[in-house]
């Protein structure tokens, strides 16, 4: 028990060292550091290798055992599918970075419209396609310390010794993992640190196994050739290959290197640069050709030397054992251990990361939003919900182990899985390639594929009586004779593997095919789809033109009506210049083009501008996306335009205020000129007569008294005149300005036009009769009675001077207008023209009155009185005379008649 | 013998002081108020000199003076033009309408008969 002990020893030792790796890669990662390392193509390369699980490390040879070159086909499909990876590979990955998928039950729900029911489905199928894979790993590992402890004292008990081991191995698998790959969370769901670990545990299994081999062939056989004439003289040597397993097989491989989820996870989800493929390509099948190189010879001389009955999956631990290499076994057996540990890890962690995202998640967040709103963090929930994930998965697994009894050939289970998985690859496929798959296609095909996988392949192989009864299995289900499960619609004497591959594949595809034509998908399962199918159109990195056939004419005639003539002409000659080709048509490079579409996005926004590009280009049509991002830039356009329409509505009607304010302004100016050249000249007239004869009186000898008298009264006369100029420029300035104040005072109307009348005719010589009616006067006032006055005055002043009849008459005439007083002055003269009663109102008109020294400012000083005191004088149309109208405001007649 | 003087002027004050003014120089002076026929009279009554006011009734000085201008028989005739709006575009017309000498009121008594004098001296040394 000494050794196995050590052997236990080793293991942790080994897991420990591990760790640490993962731990130093993931410190490093998160610092910047060692990018050269976690970030090159051979780690990829080497994380790839996961793919070679205990499965192939111990079972190829088990394989190559029973059924020959058989087992070559599961290292040809993956390495058919890396060789094509410009085909399929490249796209995946393109797909998976630029939509940040987190697993291939990620990618489909994605690509069929974020359908959460299928990134359910897809996660089920997964991990029960899945968990015979990790029952393998634990049957495996199980195996191997059994192999150990057979060679020192005759094997495990098989009943509790193997179990209670495998119990051991799970529990401390999951504690690996969990340790590993949950210790915090990324959002890419990327984990250096285990990546590293993988990659370093498949240096240690290919080591271990060209160990084993090398000491095989040289230690054991004696050389390449005796090794050579060993396997031609072996029943190996005969085997006949059979046309439909290899090609069945190969492509059952294939797939799923594609589906399984922990190859999705390490060959998309972890991958950092999309170059490290091209590496892959020719690296990886180096790794699988290394990894199969020496199955053939270990297989014919472990058949040989080894006792019969000896479980010829374990050859390349049983062999070193048989020669007494412990070193060699030990080293061999740490080989299967990082097989299966690093199987385990990256499946259970991309299992996790399906199930808590897709499955236990939903689930939290709908209870969540039923229940009281927690503050909790969901980053702890998600943790939890992932650790549990894992213990969920690997007992899954374990329980799987227990069930189907710990027996059958590795091989075996591993194609279950295989052919498990596989079921995703025509919704896969078929998401990134045709862009008419729908969702209920995909639901449909993963349905009736993963229905037919459990009857034909996943229940039979636990043997009848277990899941299936022997009659099923003669008889078919519900003893319908086409509904066996290894013959089914009556075809019999098919390989039962390929069988039940060949049924499930292809209906799960042809159901996949007809539902999508059938059905039609919602839009947002069209953009998806489009987004997918032509990842490369749309993507960043191949944004670049390749136009070997863009018309540079038509680019020219696009370019003009866009950028304008000139400026497009100045663009392509200055490219033609510099190309060193003559007149203004360059050569359409990629790098042109480019620049041409910044150009035009500058005007047209860049959907538009790549959309009209590709269509002279010709390299790519018009998307569904293409088509939105320019719908997208033409709302957005036409906003801005809106906007711009508003703001020079805006602006035309700021302009026009301009305009009129400025016309408002012009029209001040001249008014303002016009205002002062007749105060001017209403001054310097006065002066000029008074100014002239004190010069005459002064300058004139012998000037008669008479004369002396008349020009002094001139004198006299135009001073009072200039006087009174002056005082009603100045009224009118301050009420103009509004800076009279009014003295209000209560008084009867009849006294202040007795005053009125009395004024006017005393500074008046011309007089006239005035015709009232006193009753009619006897309205009590409220107003500035001086200010009123004035008006009265200047209204009969006017008549007096103006009326120009033979007789004339002023009649005064009082009413009211509902609340307010009407004062009526009515003469009996020939009235005032039409035209002049538009301006007779404003400052210095006069009308045709030559004989006045009136400066016209009267009637302007009385409306603005009138406007002061809140009522108004207008000129009284259809009397026959001149009829002016005063009104006062209802406040200001009392009452009181 | 007295040279013809017309007035052209609406304010009878400065008509009398004119009037008073240029008759102690031995002219004769004639008056003339309204603007609307002014030309026309000047050219009846063919003055030696024409004092002209800008602000008159019915027609403005300028337009007196242009039209005067634009007659053959007028188009030298001396004129003084007497204005009470005093802006220095006034002037300009004016000069640029042909006048013969302008001035604003208040005016020098002094100023305006010798401007008179000239005129009539230059006109009559030109004929």
């Amino acid at each position: 028990m000494a050794s196995l002990n050590a052997l236990i020893a080793v293991c942790l030792v080994y897991v420990f060292l591990l760790f640490c790796v993962a731990f130093l890669a993931e410190r490093a990662g998160m610092k910047g550091r060692a990018g050269w390392l976690l970030r090159s193509p051979l780690v990829y390369t080497l994380s790839l290798s996961i793919y070679c699980t205990a499965w192939t490390f111990y079972g190829a040879v088990g394989y190559a055992a029973r059924s020959g070159l058989e087992y070559v086909t599961i290292y040809l499909g993956p390495s058919l599918v890396i060789v094509g990876w410009w085909w399929i590979l490249r796209r995946l990955v393109r797909i998976g970075r630029s939509h940040k998928v987190t697993s291939i039950a990620d990618l489909i729900s994605s690509r069929y419209g974020k359908s959460n029911a299928l990134a359910i489905v897809v996660t089920v199928m997964a991990v029960i396609g899945v968990t015979p894979y990790i029952a393998l790993q634990l049957q495996s590992v199980t195996s191997s310390l059994s192999i150990f402890a057979a060679a020192e004292q005759g094997g495990f008990n098989q009943g509790t010794e193997a179990a209670s081991a495998a119990l051991w191995i799970a529990i401390g698998l999951a504690l690996f993992t969990v340790l590993f790959g949950t210790r915090n969370l990324n959002v890419n769901e990327r984990h250096h640190g285990v990546v590293i670990a993988v990659a370093v545990e498949a240096v240690v299994k290919l080591i271990a196994l060209l160990a084993v081999g090398v000491f095989v062939v040289w230690g054991i056989a004696g050389g390449v050739s005796e090794t050579l004439a060993r396997i031609d003289a072996s029943a190996l040597g005969t085997w006949q290959i059979d046309g439909s397993r290899w090609a069945g097989l190969t492509f059952v491989s294939a797939a799923a290197f594609l589906c399984l989820p922990r190859m999705f996870q390490v060959m998309v989800v972890e991958n950092d640069d999309e170059r490290h493929l091209q590496i892959a390509s020719w690296a990886f099948p180096l790794y699988l050709m290394l990894m199969s190189l020496f199955v053939v010879p270990i297989a014919v001389i472990g058949l040989d030397l080894l006792p019969k009955g000896s479980n010829p999956d374990f050859f390349v631990l049983s062999l070193p054992l048989s020669q007494g290499r412990e070193g060699l076994a030990t080293l061999s057996f740490l080989g299967g251990f990082s097989s299966a540990t690093s199987m385990v890890i990256v499946a259970t962690l991309a299992l996790s990361t399906m199930v808590s995202n897709h499955v236990v998640m939903p689930i939290f967040l709908y209870l969540r939003q039923g229940g009281a709103t927690q503050s909790g963090d969901v980053r702890n929930v998600v943790l939890l919900s992932r650790r549990l994930s894992i213990l969920g998965i690997i007992g899954l697994g374990y329980v799987y182990y227990q069930a189907s009894g710990g027996s059958g050939a590795l091989a075996a289970i591993g194609l279950i899985s295989f052919a498990g998985v596989a079921q995703f690859l025509p919704a896969m496929l078929g998401g990134i390639f045709w862009r008419g798959a729908t969702r209920i296609g995909a639901l449909a095909g993963l349905g009736v594929g993963f229905a037919l996988w459990v009857f034909t392949m996943l229940l039979p192989s636990f043997g009848p009586d277990v899941f299936l009864s022997a009659a099923t299995f003669d008889n078919g289900l519900l003893g319908v004779g086409w509904l066996r499960p290894q013959a089914l619609f009556g075809i019999p004497g098919m390989d039962p593997t390929i069988h039940a591959i060949f049924w499930s594949l292809l209906l799960n595809a042809v159901s996949f095919a007809l539902v999508s034509l059938m059905t039609f998908p919602h839009p947002l399962e069209r953009l998806q789809g489009a987004q997918f199918v032509n990842v490369f159109e749309h993507s960043a990195q191949t944004r670049g033109w390749q136009a070997s056939v863009a018309e540079s004419e038509d680019l020219m005639i696009m370019a003009q009506r866009i950028l304008g003539a000139s400026e497009a002409q100045r663009l392509f000659q200055a490219e033609a210049a510099g190309q060193g080709r003559r007149g203004y048509l360059p050569e359409p490079t990629p790098d042109f083009l480019q620049r041409l579409e910044r150009e035009l996005a500058g005007s047209v926004g860049a959907a538009t501008a790549h959309a009209m590009i590709g269509q002279i280009v010709g390299g790519s049509s018009v998307s569904v996306q293409d088509l939105l991002a320019v719908a997208d830039e033409s709302a957005q356009m036409l906003e801005y335009s809106s906007q711009l329409e508003v703001k020079s509505r805006e602006l035309s009607q700021t302009a026009a205020q301009l305009r009129n304010a400025n016309a408002k302004l012009t029209q001040l100016s001249h008014q303002k000129d016009a205002f002062l050249s007749q105060i001017s000249h209403e001054l310097r007239t006065p002066m000029t007569s008074i100014r002239a004869f004190s010069e005459i009186l002064r300058d004139t000898d012998g000037l008669g008294a008479i004369e002396k008298a008349k020009y002094a009264n001139i004198i006299h006369v135009e001073a009072i005149r200039l006087t009174r100029l002056l005082d009603d420029l100045l009224d009118l300035s301050v009420l103009e300005n509004g800076q009279v104040t009014l003295n209000m005072q209560t008084g009867s109307l009849v006294d202040l036009l007795d005053r009125a009348i009395a004024t006017a005719q005393a500074s008046e010589a011309r007089n006239i009769r005035i015709d009232r009616r006193r009753l009619e006067e006897t309205v009590e006032l409220h107003t500035d009675l001086d200010r009123l006055g004035q008006v009265f005055i200047n209204l009969i002043t006017n008549a007096q001077k103006y009326c120009g009849a033979d007789d004339p008459v002023l009649k005064i005439a009082v009413s009211r207008q509902g609340e307010a007083v009407v004062v009526d002055f009515m003469d009996n003269g020939p009235g005032i023209p039409r035209a002049s009663r538009d301006v007779m109102f404003e400052k210095f008109s006069r009308i045709g009155a030559e004989d006045s020294n009136g400066a016209g400012l009267g009637l302007a000083i009385c409306r603005e009185i009138m406007t002061r005191l809140g009522g108004d004088v207008t000129y009284l149309d259809g009397t026959g005379g001149t009829a002016f109208r005063v009104v006062l405001p209802q406040a200001q007649a009392l009452a009181a008649q | 013998m007295g040279k013809h003087v017309l007035l052209v002027e609406d304010e009878l004050n400065i008509i009398e002081a004119i009037r008073f003014l240029l008759s102690r120089e031995g002219w004769q002076v004639d008056t003339h108020s309204n603007g609307t026929d002014a030309a026309q009279i000047i050219r009846e009554r063919k003055p030696d000199l024409v004092v002209l006011d800008v602000m008159l009734p019915g027609k403005s000085g300028f337009d007196i003076l242009e039209e005067l201008r634009g007659h053959e028989e007028t188009e030298d005739l001396p004129v003084l033009m007497l204005t009470a709006r005093g802006q220095s575009r006034d002037r300009e017309m004016a000069e640029k309408a042909g006048v013969s000498r302008f001035m604003t009121k208040p005016f020098s008594n002094t100023e305006v008969l010798t401007a008179v004098r000239d005129l009539l001296y230059v006109h009559g040394q030109r004929t």
